[in-house]
Formats: structure tokens, C-alpha cells, sequence
């Protein structure tokens, strides 16, 4: 520890600390601009500029390192002379027109010129204009206004991974700006719009469309993925105007990634549906609650009498809050029907009973771990702010080693790879057991000993074994494997071996809560892929476009259409369903309800409503709640969200702010797992042409697919079909060309590109897109053909 | 008893620069150095301790003291260490390192090669100005030659001590020759200046402990090594040791490199250029290279040619770059270019100086074209005020001190020009004295 003296004030600091981190530590504020605590040290504003006893000339606060007994003085006469003297400096070619800037009120250089600017200006020459730069659809800039603080910049490389923004030219004409004709294409960019201290890079949507203090701020969570980012949502006369992060070192840092925090624009969509709908004679029609209510506890009624409760089937999205996702399979089950599912992209069930896809630790202690083994994960476009701290843990050391079936950029140095065909994963990880369990002298089963290992397995392996704090996650595109339980076996059986933390990367915001709500089929009950492989008569849709959301959409759509009651619940006049559904049910997006998600690791996050209901919009909890009434269902009296929530938490108050105590992913069953799954498994071979599909980040749910500016990015480019070179050759096709891709009955019709990260024989072809909603199923065999 | 050049021995520019090869330079003594070390088994510790004895102060504009600097490298250091030779000498009126290079290449490898053993390196760079091409070209050829006999590569000399050295160019950015600047512009970076501390004997290239040193200081190293740190020292003055290549600059009768002993008076540095052309008046001298405050004829005719003695006088021997003007100098004017040439290579990076030399040259340029204000001369005294001391390297004052100097000793010329509009001195004057094209505005 060292002893520093800041104004007269005595503390202790641990070595290394600069004279910035001790004033911090003793709450003194020091201006800055171009210091961040997240960001690499520039020093290039100056405007830190503090007195040090003995030194001859101000220090700058954030780069010097404080010294035993040093004597700091942050208000001396000379401390201030200098603060003076940078800020007359950064306005000299500042345009002083903050009443027209966008960044007018919520500015760290307006705020402290009050305080040491000058009220005239001695510069009396020219000002210097600098052009405009187009970064994108969501950053806007006004670069004049830039005092080259360069926070962009390093943000840009050192936390996004990718140096896309730079300072170019020299002295005055030094300016910032982006690779020649690129733009910033980050899933992390957004965040550089709340680092620039100044007007120069602002929202591009929310641009002057109101004044900060105009705003009110309300606190909500993010309903995307399994981070639960929270969120500063602000609002002004019922409307949502922008989002901002709120600052959690445990779950977000101080950062959003671009879709939580722009995805508000689909809030204010005009797809908004603002009243109940029924359709008759074909024709839509609005109608007034309390019908469209009767008409649904009528049809569920009439469909349970004739057919049996087992024709009705609840269609739940990850993305609903838990007290929703609660009172949907109540009434389910209220009906008699155990066929509740929110897992839509899952396609293999069987390792249902065996636990939750949870975490399985904290998120802030990824950044301590020093060996992870990703499977199966779009990581960067899938778990943006998971794949940042990955990409840290990575800079201290850690060895971060993937296996998939592309070979995205993750922007991070990985230990080693496994890029294989999804047929092949499986062998693949199995070849990673069997060399760990070589390595620790443990026995696996004989179908696993009896595999030939490849070097990359072997990397993996001894990678794994030779840390101290070591985890392997399952992403997204392994839980929606055809063989995800397989998968899973296998990574808890490695888990098991290696002594690593076992875990999931969460989908959805609430993958852990619909667990956490028992919104899954019980024991007589279909699981989502079921309920759309035998189709029911009656389907309750909850916030999903069950053509998009769905592994078979396909199937889906067959099952939807052929159905005699379809209700879907949703924010939005949703294109499919005005096809295939009955009723339409406006119920609140995030915004407009209260409720919690349980994210990723477990974390409860309770949220209330931001601004009221649009039009006639009612929260779904209370819609399912009414409709439970309506068919004169037990334990529908509800007052709150709150009554909701404690039914499901239990009753202790406060709510517990985690609920790990209920989730669990028993390693001890490992050896049971590994034999129902694998043994029979591991000899798939790859057969013909495989698709590989991601969902791509910006059409994972129905939100964030009616988020305007998002959908104008390159992460939103429509699905191509993508294969490497010598799949194009083998398949006789060029990229560029068009092609008739054929998958089961369906077809579509999409352009080949050519992507060297992916394996001979896969073709890629994103989910989740109305363009490839003619193809079957998210995996398995698929042709190509010329047009 | 006359001097004797050191690093200019034996070389006649009359003659050509064609004796600047291996051959040529081990038939003048070359390499012996070198060979003495391994010879005589002179310890790492040794080496340093002979230059420190030496005195010998850094040649690239800040003297500090080379031995001193060379201890800084830390000893015990696992992995790799970097030397570099800084040859970017962009800094006006400076050209004595070109000739350096051109003339008598070897002279630096072997410094560097002996400076690389003192520290324990292996591998070091020779960052060269890019707007010298052929003198990279040349140094790579150099390289090869020393590569090919031995005096660099692996086991130098049959002796267990490695060194690679490598020639690395740069674009001509003056910035790139302040020291961290090299660094990053070696490692492929923009060249911009890093924040001090760490520095770079902890901190330097690829964040290995790395040393810089000047290209004249590593060329005074064989001849330290070869006559003893006490020569080397008795040739100059206490404190200032050895000799000194001036670039003389201006309106002298034959510009050009020096080498004299330091603590020469400045007058016998002048009468070797032979004097002021057409027989005019010093009006004033730069002694250090563009960065270092003018001196007037008055108080510069009195000084030595040492860095105390300049110093003392309120200037710098800086890089050892004599600009050199006579009486038919606008000095509003001189100053208007140097200003201009911050205003040019400022790298950006830090707000005082991005900011404030382009303030000073916008005002300087105003007062010379007949728009300056009487409170102009306080407002560039503020700014400077507020650019030295406040900025990441030495450019903001560098910047600074031409502006607060010139002020200082010419005042009147100002004055004059923002009162009447006009040079104090007339356009003829001007004219006669520079035989170059004067604006008639003037
Ligand atoms: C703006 C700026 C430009 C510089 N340019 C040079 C240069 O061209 N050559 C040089 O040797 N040193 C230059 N220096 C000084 C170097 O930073 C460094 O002090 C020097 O190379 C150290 O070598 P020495 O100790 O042998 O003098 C410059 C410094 C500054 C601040
Ligand atoms: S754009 Fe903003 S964040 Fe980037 S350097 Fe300029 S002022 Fe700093
Ligand atoms: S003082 Fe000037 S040249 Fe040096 S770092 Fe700052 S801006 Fe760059
Ligand atoms: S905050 Fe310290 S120099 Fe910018």
C-alpha cells in the first residue's frame, strides 16, 4: 500500500494506482475527458492536470502513478491555471453552439466549461470544420465538435476487438474516423455514442428528437439475450425515446450491445397492434376485449369438450417474462393440457428432467477464468457483452478454445479451434473426452476410447487441463442441435473430467425463467417440437412468430394453419399470424408491463412498466389472468405481477435476487447420460450436404425484427447461402449465383457466398428470416442448385 | 595542441562520399573497438563505466548523459531488449546525421554493436528519415558488408555475443523522431509520442526494455572505447565531453558540418563557416536546432559551444543545428516559419499542443501580414504559457520556445510590425540578404 495525500485528504492506495484512482477512492472529482476506467490510459486531453508536490510541472492525474507519500493538489493555483488552460484550448475550435448540438445538456465538456471555461473567447481566427463521417445507421456524427479524446478509438479495439475507428492526419487536422468507405459495424458500436464526452457521435435514431432534460429515466431490463442488460429507458409523453445502459459491474459493465440498446425503435412501430382482433368470414376485425376474451375461453372450452384437453398447446417465447410465462402454462394445465413449451428452437428434447440450461456460475467471474471451451456458439453476434468479457479474460491470459461448425471472426485470440460439420460435433467433442480422460487416467466408455483424436481435440484438451479455473459452455447452436443432448452429455462428462465449470450460454432473456416457471411439458405433455410435429387444434402463441421462432418452421406453419383456434398474444400484427391465427390479443412488450426475467446465471430482475400501454394494449399477465377467470380456472386472482412472481419465487420478500438454489445441471448422472446418448450416437457420419444455421442477431425475436435503423445494418443483410470454396466447386455453383437451396418439402431461392470458415459439405443459411421460412429445419441434409 | 576530429577522421567530403565502406573504414581504424573488446575481455559494466567517464551527453537534443542512460537497462531482464538508433533528424537546421550515414556508416554500427554488448541486447533498429532515401539504401548495404565480415549477426567476433541489427524507414514525420514515436512508428503504428512513465529502458519497443540513442552519440562510442573515457572527456570541457558536429546554417559563407572540440567560442565556430555573407552584421543566432530559443549576436558572440555555456545564456545546444541570421532578417518572419513548422508536425495527440501551435501560427502570420493587435505579443506569451510543461512530449515546448525567445530578445520588430503594418526591416534589406523572392507586401 502506498500513502497519498490528495487536498490535505490522507489515504491509502494499492501500488499501481494512479493519482486518478485515489481520488476516486476518496470520491474527489478530477475533470477528464479522455480517461475511462474500462479504457486503456491515453492521456492526451490534459485536462487532468493536478499539482504534485516536487514535481515541476501539473501531472496528468490519470497517467501518473501515485508514489509513496506524494501530495497532490487538485485545486492549487497552478492546478487550476492548467484545467483553464486545456479547456480554453479544446474550445477554441469548438463551435459554441450547444443550444443546436444534439449532445447540449448531457455533455462533459459544456459541464465543465462552466467551471473553467472562460466567458469570452481570446481566439479571434479562423475555426477548423471538420467533415462529417458516415459510420452507420446508428452512430451519427457531428465531427467538428470532436476534441480528439480518441475514447472511440480504443473503445473500438480494445473492448469491441476490432480497431474500426481511428485518428488519421496529423496535429489540427487530426480527425476520426472510420476505415476509407467502411462503417462501423461493431455489435458493440452504440457504446462509443455514450463514451464520446462531446456532441460528436450521437444516436442516429434518436437524433434532436428531444432534449435530455425532457426525458424521464426509468429503470427496465433488457428483454433480449440471456445477459439481462439493465437498462435506463427514456421516455417522454408515453413514448420511448431512447435507452441507455445502466451500469452493472456484474451483468453489463457500463456497456449495451447495439440490440439492447436500439431495439426501443420497434416499440413505436406502426406493426403495433393497439387493439383485440378476431377474424370473421376471413376478414379481420377489431373488436372490444371482453369479446375477443369470451371468444377464446370459448373455442379452448369447445376444443377441450370435443377433442380432449391434449388438442390445445401453448407456444410460449423466451423472451415473455416469467410471470407471464407462469400464468400461460397455469391456464394450460388449468384446461387439463400438459402441452407447455417456450423452448421453440430446441429440436432435441431428450435430455429434458435432467436439469437447467443455466450459466453455472456468475457472469463477473467469467472474467477470472483462465481456460473456457465454447461449443457449438455464434459467440460475438449471439452473447455480445459475454463474448467482450471472454475477449478481456483472453488479454489477461486466459485460453479461450471453440468448437463449432463456422469459423466466425470472435475477435478474440483463440487457444484453438474445431471448426466440423454439425453431424460431426458430437465426435468431435467426444475425441476432446477421451483425451482429457487419457491425460487424468480416468475410463470413458468404450465407444469414445475407440475414437481416433485429432491434434485440435488434443489442443483442447490439455488447454482445459491446464488452468486452475476452467469452464465449458454450450451456445445457442449447440442447445438447438439435433443431437443437443449428446452434446450436452458430453460437455458435463468433460466438465466432470477436467473439474470445469459446466454451463450454458443462455439464449433468451428468460431461457432460465421459463424452467424457473415450469412453462415445459410435463409428464403427459408435448414439447414444443411435438406439439408442431402432431398438430393440435387449438394454440396459445405467446410473443412469437412461431414460422420464424420455430427449429421446423416448416412443420410449424402446417401445424398453425391446419389448427381451428389460434390465439397469439403479441405487441404486433404479426404477418404470419394474420394467415393462420383467429384471434389477436395486444399484449405489452417490456416496456409497458412489470415483470422479471431470470437471465443467464440465475439473476431475478424485476422490472416495472416505462410508459403506459399503447392504444388498448394490456399486459399479457393480466390477459392470461382474465382468461383464466373466464373459464373459471382455480388461482387466477391476481392483483399484481408481484402476487404473479411470488407464486412462482415463493413468497419471501425481498425476492431472492438469485435463484440458483433451483437450478442444477447434476454432473453425478454423467455416466448415465453418456450412456443413453452417446454410445448409440457417435458413428453419424456426414451424408451429403449439411446446413449450418445461425440466428442471425438482429432477427432473433419479434422485437428486435421491427427495430428500423438495426435492420439497416450489415449484421441484418438478408440470409445468403454460404459454403467454402470447395463446396461451391463440388456443388457446381460460383458465388454470386443464385440458387434454388431444397430442404425436406421446402425450398428457397438465395445467393451463394463464399465463407472460408466454414467445413466442406455445410451450407449456411441463417434462421429466422421470412426468406428461408420455406426451408424445413434449422439442421440436417439440404441441396443446392443452380438457377 | 590542435584538435583532432573523432567522428570525422580521415574523411575528406572534397574526395566524395565513395570511402564510406567496410574496407575504407577498417583501414581507418575501424571495427577495432569492437575487436579491442573481445580482445581484452572488457566486461558489459566496463563499457558503460568508460562512457559515463567520457561525459558523453546525448547527441539528439535533450544531453543527457549516455553512460547514465545505458545503466538505466535492466540487467537481469529475461526475454528480449532493443537498442535504437534514432536517425529521423527531421528537426530544421539539424544535418549532421545524414552525413554521418553518408559518410562513415560503419562507425554508428560498430557504436551501436558496442552499445548493444554494454546493455545485453540483441537486436536493434536504425530508424532512418525518410526523406533521405538513398542514406537508407546505403545503410542497408552497410549492413550487409558489416553482416558478411562478422561485426553483427550471431556469435560477433567468435565470441558468444549475438546482435542483429536491421536499417527501419520512416515517412519524414519530424514527430517520429521523438523517441516513443519511433518506437511505435517501428512497431507499425501511427508514429504518435507515449505518455512518460513507463519509459522506455522499462517500457521501449514491443514493451521490452529498450535504449534510444542518437546517431552521432553511438558514432562517439568506438573512438571512447578505443582512447579511454578521460580523452574523450579532456577534449571538450568538465561535463560536456568530446567533440561536436555543428550544422551550420543561414547567411554564413559556407554552411556546413563542423566538428570541434566542445567549448569552442562560438566566434571561432562562425570564422570556420567563414563569417556573415556579403559582409553583413550578425544580427542572431539559433545555437541548438529550430526547438532552441534565439539568441542575439550580442549575447551569443560571448558563448562556448557546450551545453552549459548555452544554457547559461538561456538557450540550448539542443541538437547542435547553428541557424545563423544576419541583420537583413525579418525576425517577425523567421518566426512566422518555425511556427508554421510546429503547427505542421504537431502529431495532434495532446490538446495543448494540437490546439495551441496552430493558435501561435495563426497569430504570428496575422501580426507578419499587417493584422496583428497590441495585445498580440501578451496573448502569445499566455499561450505558450499554457502549451510548456502541459503537454505528452517535448514538441509543445519545443514549440513554444522560438515564439517566447524571439519575443523576448526582438520585441521592438513586433511592435513595430503590428503599429506600422510592416517589417522594421525594408524589403530591400530583405531581399539582398536572403536572394530570394520577398513578398512585396512586406
Ligand atoms: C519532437 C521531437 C523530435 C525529436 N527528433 C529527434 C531526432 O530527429 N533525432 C534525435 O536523435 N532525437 C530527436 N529527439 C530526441 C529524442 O526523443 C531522444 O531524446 C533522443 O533520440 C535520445 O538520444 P540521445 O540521448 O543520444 O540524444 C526528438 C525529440 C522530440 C520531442
Ligand atoms: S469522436 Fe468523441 S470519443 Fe471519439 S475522439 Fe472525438 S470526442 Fe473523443
Ligand atoms: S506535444 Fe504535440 S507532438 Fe507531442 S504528443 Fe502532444 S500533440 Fe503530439
Ligand atoms: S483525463 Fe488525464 S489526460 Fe485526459
Amino acid at each position: 500500500m502506498l500513502d497519498i495525500e490528495i487536498d490535505g485528504k490522507a489515504l491509502q492506495v494499492v501500488e499501481g494506482s494512479t493519482i486518478i484512482d485515489a481520488a476516486h477512492q476518496l470520491g474527489t472529482y478530477i475533470p477528464h475527458f479522455c480517461y475511462h476506467k474500462k479504457l486503456s490510459i491515453a492521456a492526451n486531453c490534459r485536462m487532468c492536470l493536478v499539482q504534485v508536490e516536487k514535481a515541476p510541472k501539473p501531472m496528468p492525474a490519470c497517467a501518473t502513478p501515485v508514489t509513496n507519500g506524494m501530495k497532490v493538489q487538485t485545486h492549487s493555483e497552478q492546478a487550476v491555471k492548467a484545467q483553464k488552460g486545456v479547456m480554453e484550448f479544446l474550445l477554441i475550435n469548438h463551435p459554441l453552439d450547444c443550444p443546436i448540438c444534439d449532445q447540449g445538456g448531457e455533455c462533459l465538456l459544456q459541464d465543465l466549461a462552466v467551471g473553467y471555461g472562460a466567458s469570452a473567447s481570446r481566439y479571434q481566427e479562423e475555426k477548423r470544420v471538420v467533415m462529417n463521417k458516415n459510420l452507420g445507421p446508428l452512430v451519427a456524427t457531428d465531427m467538428t465538435r470532436c476534441i480528439n479524446c480518441t475514447r472511440c478509438v480504443r473503445f473500438t479495439q480494445e473492448i469491441a476487438g476490432l480497431m474500426e475507428l481511428g485518428q488519421a492526419y496529423r496535429g489540427e487536422h487530426a480527425e476520426i474516423m472510420s476505415f476509407i468507405g467502411q462503417t462501423v459495424d461493431s455489435e458493440l458500436s452504440g457504446n462509443i455514442i455514450d463514451l464520446c464526452p462531446v456532441g460528436a457521435l450521437t444516436s442516429k435514431p434518436f437524433r434532436f428528437s428531444a432534449r435530455t432534460w425532457e426525458l424521464a429515466r426509468r429503470k427496465s431490463v433488457s428483454p433480449h439475450d440471456g445477459l439481462g442488460s439493465p437498462l435506463i429507458v427514456q421516455t417522454k409523453h408515453d413514448k420511448v425515446m431512447r435507452v441507455l445502459p445502466l451500469e452493472n459491474e456484474e451483468i453489463n459493465e457500463c456497456w449495451l450491445s447495439d440490440k439492447d440498446r436500439f431495439s426501443y425503435e420497434a416499440l413505436n412501430s406502426p406493426e403495433r397492434l393497439t387493439r383485440p382482433m378476431l377474424k370473421h368470414g376471413g376478414q379481420w376485425i377489431e373488436v372490444e376485449w371482453q369479446q375477443a376474451l369470451d371468444y377464446v375461453a370459448h373455442a379452448f372450452k369447445d376444443i377441450a369438450k370435443n377433442h380432449g384437453a391434449a388438442a390445445l398447446g401453448a407456444l410460449l417465447s423466451p423472451h415473455a417474462t416469467l410471470e407471464e410465462l407462469h400464468l400461460g402454462q397455469k391456464l394450460m394445465r388449468g384446461l387439463g393440457s400438459g402441452n407447455v413449451d417456450f423452448r421453440l428452437r430446441q429440436s432435441d428434447f431428450s435430455q429434458d428432467g435432467q436439469g437447467t440450461p443455466w450459466l453455472g456460475m456468475k457472469i463477473a467471474e467469467i472474467g477470472s477464468l483462465d481456460r473456457v471451451l465454447v461449443v457449438g456458439s455464434f459467440l460475438r453476434k449471439d452473447h455480445p457483452l459475454i463474448a467482450q468479457r471472454l475477449r478481456q479474460a483472453v488479454k489477461r491470459g486466459a485460453q479461450v478454445s471453440l468448437v463449432h461448425s463456422a469459423d466466425d471472426d470472435q475477435l478474440l485470440k483463440a487457444h484453438a479451434k474445431a471448426i466440423v460439420l454439425p453431424s460431426q460435433l458430437p465426435q468431435l467433442l467426444a475425441q476432446v473426452v477421451k483425451c482429457a480422460a487419457e491425460l487424468k487416467g480416468v475410463s470413458v466408455d468404450a465407444a469414445i476410447t475407440a475414437l481416433a483424436v485429432s491434434e485440435k481435440a488434443k489442443a483442447i484438451a490439455e488447454s482445459l487441463l491446464s488452468g486452475t479455473r476452467a469452464a465449458i459452455f454450450l451456445g445457442n447452436f449447440a442447445q438447438q442441435h439435433e443431437q443437443a443432448a449428446t452434446l450436452q452429455a458430453l460437455a458435463q462428462l468433460l466438465a466432470k473430467i477436467t473439474g470445469a465449470n459446466f454451463g450454458f450460454l443462455g439464449e433468451a432473456a428468460n431461457s432460465v425463467g421459463g424452467y424457473v416457471a415450469n412453462a415445459l411439458p410435463g409428464a403427459d405433455g408435448l414439447n414444443a417440437g411435438q406439439m408442431l410435429a402432431e398438430p393440435r387444434h387449438g394454440y396459445l402463441i405467446l410473443n412469437a412468430e412461431v414460422e420464424l421462432d420455430s427449429a421446423r418452421p416448416l412443420q410449424a406453419l402446417a401445424a398453425l394453419k391446419q389448427a381451428a383456434t389460434v390465439v397469439l398474444l403479441s405487441p404486433f400484427k404479426l404477418p404470419g399470424a394474420l394467415d393462420y391465427a383467429d384471434v389477436l390479443l395486444p399484449v405489452s412488450p417490456f416496456s409497458e408491463t412489470s415483470g422479471s426475467f431470470i437471465n443467464t446465471e440465475g439473476r431475478v430482475q424485476s422490472f416495472n412498466a416505462v410508459v403506459r400501454p399503447l392504444g388498448e394494449t394490456r399486459p399479457a399477465w393480466k390477459v392470461l389472468r382474465v382468461l383464466g377467470n373466464l373459464l373459471n380456472l382455480p388461482g387466477f386472482d391476481q392483483d399484481s405481477s408481484e402476487q404473479v412472481r411470488a407464486e412462482v419465487l415463493g413468497a419471501a420478500t425481498p425476492t431472492p435476487e438469485f435463484v440458483t438454489d433451483r437450478l442444477a445441471n447434476p454432473l453425478s448422472d454423467v455416466a448415465n447420460n453418456v450412456a443413453n446418448n452417446v454410445a448409440i450416437k457417435l458413428d453419424a457420419g456426414p451424408n451429403g450436404l449439411e446446413r449450418v444455421a445461425d440466428v442471425a442477431i438482429y432477427s432473433a425475436d419479434v422485437l428486435v425484427r421491427r427495430a428500423p435503423s438495426l435492420q439497416k445494418t450489415r449484421d441484418a443483410a438478408s440470409p445468403a447461402a454460404r459454403m467454402n470454396a470447395v463446396t461451391l466447386q463440388q456443388c457446381g455453383v460460383s458465388a454470386g449465383q443464385e440458387l434454388r437451396v431444397r430442404q425436406g418439402e421446402g425450398q428457397a431461392q438465395l445467393f451463394a457466398v463464399l465463407d472460408a470458415g466454414l467445413p466442406d459439405g455445410a451450407v449456411r443459411i441463417a434462421a429466422a428470416h421470412p426468406k428461408v421460412a420455406g426451408l424445413a429445419a434449422m439442421h440436417g441434409a439440404i441441396t443446392v442448385e443452380a438457377l | 595542441m590542435s584538435f583532432q576530429p573523432i567522428l570525422t577522421a580521415g574523411l575528406d567530403p572534397a574526395t566524395g562520399d565513395a570511402t564510406w565502406h567496410l574496407d575504407d573504414y577498417v583501414k581507418r581504424g575501424g571495427y577495432a573497438a569492437l575487436k579491442k573488446i573481445f580482445a581484452e575481455n572488457i566486461t558489459p559494466e566496463a563499457v558503460i563505466a568508460e562512457v559515463k567517464k567520457s561525459s558523453l551527453r546525448g547527441r539528439g537534443g535533450a544531453g543527457f548523459p549516455s553512460g547514465l542512460k545505458w545503466s538505466f537497462m535492466p540487467k537481469a531482464y529475461a526475454g528480449a531488449k532493443y537498442l535504437c538508433c534514432n536517425s529521423d533528424e527531421g528537426e530544421p537546421g539539424t544535418f549532421k546525421d545524414r552525413d554521418l550515414l553518408r559518410y562513415n556508416p560503419h562507425q554508428v554500427i560498430e557504436g551501436m554493436a558496442i552499445a548493444a554488448y554494454a546493455m545485453g541486447t540483441e537486436r536493434g533498429y536504425n530508424y532512418i528519415h525518410g526523406e533521405v532515401w538513398e542514406l537508407y539504401d546505403r545503410f542497408e548495404q552497410a549492413l550487409a558488408e558489416a553482416r558478411a565480415a562478422g561485426y553483427i549477426g550471431q556469435n560477433i567476433l567468435g565470441s558468444n555475443f549475438s546482435f542483429e541489427l536491421f536499417a527501419h524507414h520512416g515517412y519524414g514525420a519530424y514527430i517520429c523522431g521523438e523517441e516513443t514515436a519511433l518506437l511505435d512508428s517501428i512497431e507499425g503504428k501511427k508514429g504518435q509520442p507515449r505518455y512518460k512513465p513507463p519509459f522506455p529502458a522499462s517500457f521501449g519497443l514491443y514493451g521490452k526494455p529498450t535504449t534510444i540513442n542518437n546517431t552521432e552519440t553511438f558514432a562517439a562510442v568506438p573512438w571512447i572505447i578505443n582512447n579511454g573515457g578521460d580523452k574523450y572527456l579532456e577534449l571538450g570541457k568538465p561535463n560536456n565531453g568530446g567533440s561536436k558536429l555543428f550544422s551550420v546554417s543561414g547567411h554564413v559563407v559556407r554552411p556546413g558540418n563542423y566538428e570541434v572540440p566542445m567549448g569552442l567560442p562560438f566566434a571561432e565556430l562562425l570564422k570556420m563557416a567563414g563569417g556573415i555573407r556579403g559582409g553583413r552584421r550578425l544580427k542572431a543566432c539559433i545555437p541548438g536546432g529550430s526547438s532552441a530559443p534565439v539568441l542575439p549576436a550580442e549575447i551569443v558572440m560571448e558563448c562556448t559551444m557546450d551545453y552549459d555555456s548555452i544554457a547559461k545564456a538561456g538557450s540550448m545546444l539542443g541538437s547542435g543545428a547553428v541557424i545563423v541570421m544576419d541583420e537583413s532578417t525579418c525576425m517577425v518572419r523567421a518566426l512566422e516559419r518555425l511556427s508554421y513548422f510546429y503547427f505542421e508536425e504537431s502529431c495532434g495527440q495532446c490538446t495543448p499542443c494540437r490546439e495551441g501551435t496552430g493558435w501561435l501560427y495563426r497569430v504570428v502570420h496575422r501580426i507578419e501580414h499587417g493584422q496583428g493587435r497590441p495585445d498580440d505579443l501578451d496573448l502569445l506569451n499566455s499561450v505558450t504559457d499554457n502549451i510548456m510543461g502541459r503537454t505528452i512530449c517535448a514538441l509543445g515546448d519545443a514549440a513554444s520556445l522560438p515564439v517566447r525567445s524571439f519575443i523576448k530578445h526582438f520585441a521592438a520588430e513586433f511592435e513595430y510590425h503590428i503599429e506600422h503594418k510592416k517589417c522594421l526591416v525594408p524589403p530591400e534589406v530583405q531581399k539582398e540578404g536572403s536572394k530570394i523572392y520577398v513578398r512585396p507586401s512586406c
